[in-house]
């Protein structure tokens, strides 16, 4: 249970510093179990269900955050900045896997890793900077919104390639996955309130146990159809509505703390941290290079909407910081065996990196903008 | 005025509108209920200047400090022409012997000969308020009276 007093530290810490607890975590894994400090024997069956609910969870509240009314809305608003987003932000994953020699479920597993931004950490920066009122601030949210449902798609893909299915498998994952958000979306929109009233109820306990029932029970049957555990979860969030949705996220939300940060110290702790020096550099130029594609998108993404040029750059750096979508990734590759130790590793070192870049981007990115665009302003303009 | 709506996904909703002096005001609303003020910058309209969590109770005692006034200057102008009518404002402070009470039991028409003719809460002018009104701490009456009567009736919501 070392691992636990020593992920009561990591979380203790972030509390105050306002930096997003998740390398905190994972770094705590890395330093037990697999080739850490100490090993950690018989704990297994434990954690491997443990991270599995995390996952759940995880997915469960970020679906309760948004109405379907919401993400329709937000759809249509953004698709464009999102298509942007997905060629911009994939593409330094599946080029630097096919570098490194990963095949095509290497490249599809980094697609996925470089591409989504952790909605998590830039929610809390936009709030703690004071930022919601900003102009830049609803482009960034709907960027993410489009960013989660393009998982919802993303997931059931990478769950039928990290299985092994034949191309025509793979197709009818992604033709089961489009139907069912459809469907989905459609039911939460016309008839979302019974599905919250069928897990609403008045007393907190049972209210409690029907809705972790009811997402556990949904992500199994998705799983079973092979459309993976945690979209299930997902969808469940979003067909749950109004004030049930209120409740179940302020209920659910110690529990979600609790597994989504054992399953970021499990990952950790199956990760040997002998792997990660040799893909540092690597790491590194991903970071670089998946920094600016976001800053790119946001960049784009606002213009669009006439933000002005510090908006723009604002949003750009919003959008930088990644986390625990690129963690649940990495993990469903780690856990099939299809992807070699190196794609964790790398995938672990970029987390780390890019889970701290982000918020201190997000903070600096002013002073910054404003010495580039007075050094822009000084050199002649061409004639 | 042009309030513009625009949802904040998983957050909530923001409801701004351009001032004369050329910045944005408005309010961020939570999902959760919670309100923030925000004001733009000067220099960059797209960021926010300030933006102020506030409490229920403090966002309603501010909307009461806005509208109050514009309500009292209306009613104000409108008995311009009869000399001796005052329009003024009085507030309900929790320390009141009112707060909680009805406003029949001030008997204030009948001991000053001022008429409450209108109760700001929470922003919003609740007009002629009937006997069984129960006042509670932070609501603004607006009163019309002589000036003599209005500093009575201040006498006795404010102490009893």
């Amino acid at each position: 249970m070392r691992s636990f007093s020593r992920l009561a530290c990591s979380g203790v810490w972030p509390a105050r510093s306002a930096c997003p607890p998740i390398p905190l975590y994972l770094v705590g894994g890395l330093a037990f179990g697999q080739g850490g400090a100490i090993e950690l024997d018989n704990i297994h069956e434990f954690t491997e269900i443990a991270s599995e609910i995390g996952v759940v969870l995880l997915l469960l509240l970020l679906g309760l955050e948004y109405s379907a009314a919401e993400l329709v809305t937000g759809l249509r608003r953004s698709w464009m900045a999102g298509v942007v987003d997905i060629v911009l932000n994939c593409t330094p994953g599946v080029v630097i896997a096919l570098l490194l020699g990963w095949g095509p479920v290497g490249a599809i597993v980094m697609a996925g890793v470089t591409y989504i931004s952790s909605s998590g950490i830039v929610a809390k920066v936009l709030s703690d900077l004071g930022r919601l009122g900003n102009r830049e601030t609803p482009v960034v949210l709907s960027v993410l919104v489009f960013e989660d449902l393009a998982m919802a798609v993303y997931l059931p893909i990478l769950t039928a390639v990290l299985a092994g299915v034949s191309f025509l498998g793979g197709l009818t994952a992604i033709g089961i996955a489009l139907i069912v958000i459809t469907v989905v979306l459609v039911g939460a929109l016309r008839y979302g309130r019974f599905v919250s009233a069928l897990v609403d109820s008045p007393d907190r306990e049972v209210f409690l146990l029907k809705v972790l029932g009811a997402a556990l029970l949904v992500a199994g049957i998705a799983s079973a159809m092979q459309v993976s555990a945690a979209v299930g979860a997902f969808l469940l969030g979003i067909a749950i509505s109004g004030s049930t949705a209120e409740n179940a996220a302020r209920i659910l939300e110690p529990l979600r703390d609790l597994f989504a940060a054992m399953f970021f110290v499990v990952f950790g702790l199956n990760t040997d941290p002998r792997t990660i020096p040799p893909v540092l550099g690597a790491a590194l130029i991903l970071a670089v290079v998946a920094s600016a594609t976001k800053v790119a998108t946001g960049w784009w993404a606002a213009r669009q909407q006439g933000v002005a040029r510090m908006g723009q750059a604002r949003a750009g750096a919003a959008l930088i910081a990644r986390g625990e979508f690129s963690i649940v990734i990495a993990g469903l590759g780690a856990a099939s065996g299809a992807v070699p130790p190196d794609l964790v590793a790398l995938a672990t070192a970029y987390v780390l990196l890019m889970a701290v870049i982000g918020p201190i981007a997000a903070r600096t990115v002013e002073p910054i903008a404003r010495a580039v665009f007075i050094r822009s302003r000084l050199t002649p303009a061409r004639t | 005025m042009n309030v513009e709506v625009t949802p904040l996904p998983g957050i909530g909703v923001r409801k701004d509108f351009a001032i004369q002096a050329g910045r944005r005001v408005g309010v961020v609303t939570h999902k959760d209920g919670q309100t923030e003020l925000i004001v733009s910058k000067s220099d960059d309209p797209d960021a926010c200047l300030a933006s102020l969590p506030l409490t229920g109770d403090e966002a309603s005692a501010l909307a009461n400090l806005l509208g109050a006034p514009q309500l009292v200057a209306q009613l104000t102008e409108e008995h311009r022409d009869l000399p001796g009518i005052n329009t003024k404002q009085l507030p309900i402070r929790p320390s009141s012997p009112f707060d909680g009470r009805t406003l029949g039991d001030t008997s204030l028409r009948s001991r000053t000969g001022v008429s409450i003719v209108a109760v700001m809460r929470a922003g919003q002018a609740i007009p002629s308020p009937t006997p069984d009104f129960t006042f509670t701490a932070g609501d603004m009456l607006v009163v019309v009276g002589t000036a003599e009567g209005i500093s009575k009736a201040r006498d006795i919501l404010i102490d009893d």
